[in-house]
This record gives structure tokens, sequence and C-alpha cells, in this order.
């Protein structure tokens, strides 16, 4: 159900997700102490290379680690096994992919 | 010896397959009596029939575990003293395998996933050649020590709740077996084990819930040598290999 690859991938992803976790919360905490208003906000996210490339990579590593976590979570609870749980896995994660890269084009671009 | 009102309540699981009951049975309570006491006084006093599975009678064969209350125990070990509620036990075949009969679990798919996780020695030597010196002294020795006492009694498979929602998954003993495989030097192909245990049904499968090494009665740690497993694999990766 869970090959060394898979087993690597959400892994990897979960040591990307650390520090962009961290520094999601930092900036909502910078963010909410200093009073942004949303225009404020987006004012400094539009155009930006670096938000993009930040909550870019963000919405990759979650999506990738969520799906296999979910991958896991629905074989043992489910008995969903074969080709229908690959499918499953790589609908959930390209939901993720794609729901969560609309929101980052939404705020950067 | 017959059964008096002092004596214990005793649940036994009856049938065969996925079918069956539990029975009640009233067993006279003795000094020093174990599970598998208990189980025997049923089947020579009380039904011939009941069909259950042992051989040494003093814990180095790994054929009488059964689960005693809903815990996976070697029950020529367990005193009854110990497991005792209410003057009442029960008695059952060992979860995550199939039933033969009544207390007898099919163990097959225990030890097919022995050998599925790499379990079988690759020699390097035929028996032509010298025997070859290892010292006691190297860690990857002292580390296999603490994993080689195994008696393939299948507690630790019938506790482990990953094989329960995970019928793929290779088992705490099977990989332990294939951890201490792996850090012997006489061991001609150590690669074959890393991929035996990369599968789909391999090692990363395991949530490290620790009911494995909980319940060992040989106090043996099989989720740490899944851990090191898990850590070989990775360390391969890195490397290119398998």
């Amino acid at each position: 159900m869970l090959g060394l690859r898979l087993y690597m991938a959400q892994r990897l992803s979960a040591m990307v997700m650390i520090p962009l976790t961290l520094g999601h919360i930092a900036v909502m905490i910078y963010a909410v102490q200093d009073g942004l208003s949303a225009a404020e906000i987006l004012g400094r996210t539009k155009g930006s290379d670096i938000w993009f490339i930040f909550y870019g990579l963000f919405v990759l590593a979650v999506s990738l680690h969520a799906a296999i976590g979910l991958r896991v979570v629905v074989h043992e609870t489910l008995g969903l096994k074969g080709r229908a749980l690959d499918v499953f896995m790589w609908l959930a994660g390209l939901l993720l992919l794609v729901t969560g890269l609309r929101a980052v084009l939404a705020v950067t671009l | 010896m017959t059964a008096d009102s002092n004596g214990l309540h005793v649940d036994v699981w009856r049938g065969s397959g996925t079918e069956g009951r539990f029975e009640r049975f009233l067993v006279p309570m003795q000094e020093s009596q174990t599970i598998l006491d208990v189980v025997a006084w049923i089947q020579q006093y009380a039904d011939p029939t009941l069909s259950y599975r042992y051989a040494c009678r003093v814990g180095m064969c790994g054929s009488c575990a059964m689960m005693v209350n809903g815990v996976p125990r070697w029950t020529c070990r367990t005193h009854i003293k110990k497991v005792i509620k209410d003057n009442a036990i029960t008695i059952a075949p060992l979860r995550n395998l199939p039933v033969i009969k009544d207390l007898a679990a099919d163990m097959d798919p225990f030890f097919d996933k022995w050998v599925a996780a790499g379990g079988v020695h690759h020699p390097t030597r035929d028996r032509n050649d010298e025997i070859e010196k290892l010292s006691p002294a190297t860690p990857e020795r002292i580390e296999t020590d603490t994993g080689i006492e195994c008696i393939n009694c299948s507690v630790c498979y019938a506790a482990c709740d990953t094989v329960s929602s995970n019928v793929d998954f290779l088992g705490p003993a099977a990989l332990q077996r294939a951890w201490t495989l792996y850090l012997d030097p006489k061991d001609a192909d150590p690669g074959v084990i890393l991929e035996a245990v990369s599968g789909r049904g391999g090692c990363h499968n395991c949530h490290s819930q620790g009911s494995c090494t909980l319940h060992c009665p040989n106090g043996l740690n099989p989720m740490k040598a899944i851990a090191g497993l898990k850590r070989a694999t990775v360390s391969s990766f890195f490397k290119g290999g398998r």
C-alpha cells in the first residue's frame, strides 16, 4: 500500500513544509499584530516572486503530503486498494494542487 | 477432578473459519495454573473435541499463543492469576490470522510473510569453506542480538493494528527477522532484503504504535527493528540504491 517512493515523497514533503509552516505562522502573527488590512497584504503579495515561490512550494508540498496521507487513511479505514486507491490518491493530490495554486495565483499575480 | 463452584468461568471460542461463538466451561482452580493448563483441562475432562496447539510448554516453541481477555499471550507462560477478572477468563484464537478450528489459528500467512520479507539466509560460503568468525562486539552484532530470540509465536502479529487494517503488511516478526539478516555480515545480498521490505506491504507501512513491543513475550523490540529498516532503506534511497 505504501512503498519506499511514496514514503520518501511524504517524508521529504514534510521536511519542506516545516519551515514553510513556521514562516506562514510568523507572517500571520506579524500581519495581525501590525493590523494590516486585506488590501495592504495584497499590496505586498501582488506581483511578488518571493511570495509566489513561498506559497507555490507550500501548496506543492501539501498536495503531495496530504494525498499520500489520505491514501493510507482510506486504505486502512475503508479498505480501498489497488488501482482505485491509486486513482483516489492522484485525484486528491490534484484537487489540492489546483485549488491551492488557484489561491496562490489570486494573491500573487 | 471435577469442576466446582469455586472454579473459573472460562469462555472459549468454538468454531471454524469465520463462524463460531464462545462456549463457557467451569474449570477447577489450581496452584500455579497457566492458561494452557486451563485449555488442556477442558480438552481432557470437559470436551475432547476442543482443538488447540501447543508443544514445549516452556515458552520456547511459540506454538500456544492465543488471545486471553482480548490480549495476545503465550499461554504456557501466562498464569491465570495474572489475567483473571471477576473469576472469568476469555480465550480465543490469535487475532489477524484465519481460524482453522476453535483455538488453532492458521499460521500460514504469518510464515509466508517471513519469506516475503527476505527472511531467508543468502549464503556467502558453502559447507566446504571454513566457518566465518564474527566478533560479538561489533555494533551490528550487538544490535542483531536484541532481535534474534524470536520464537515465532505470532503474538506481535496478532497485536498489530496495522496488520488488522492492512492485510498486505508483512508484520513485526517478519520485519524484525529481515532486520537481523540485513545486519548479518554473512548475508550475501542485503540489498535483496531492503528491496523485499520496501514493497507495498513493507516496513514503511508501520505506524510505530508499538503494540508488538508491548506484547512480545520475550521482551523483544520489533518496532526498533522496523525503524532500523526504515533508516536503512532511506539511506539506500539517497545513495541511489534499491
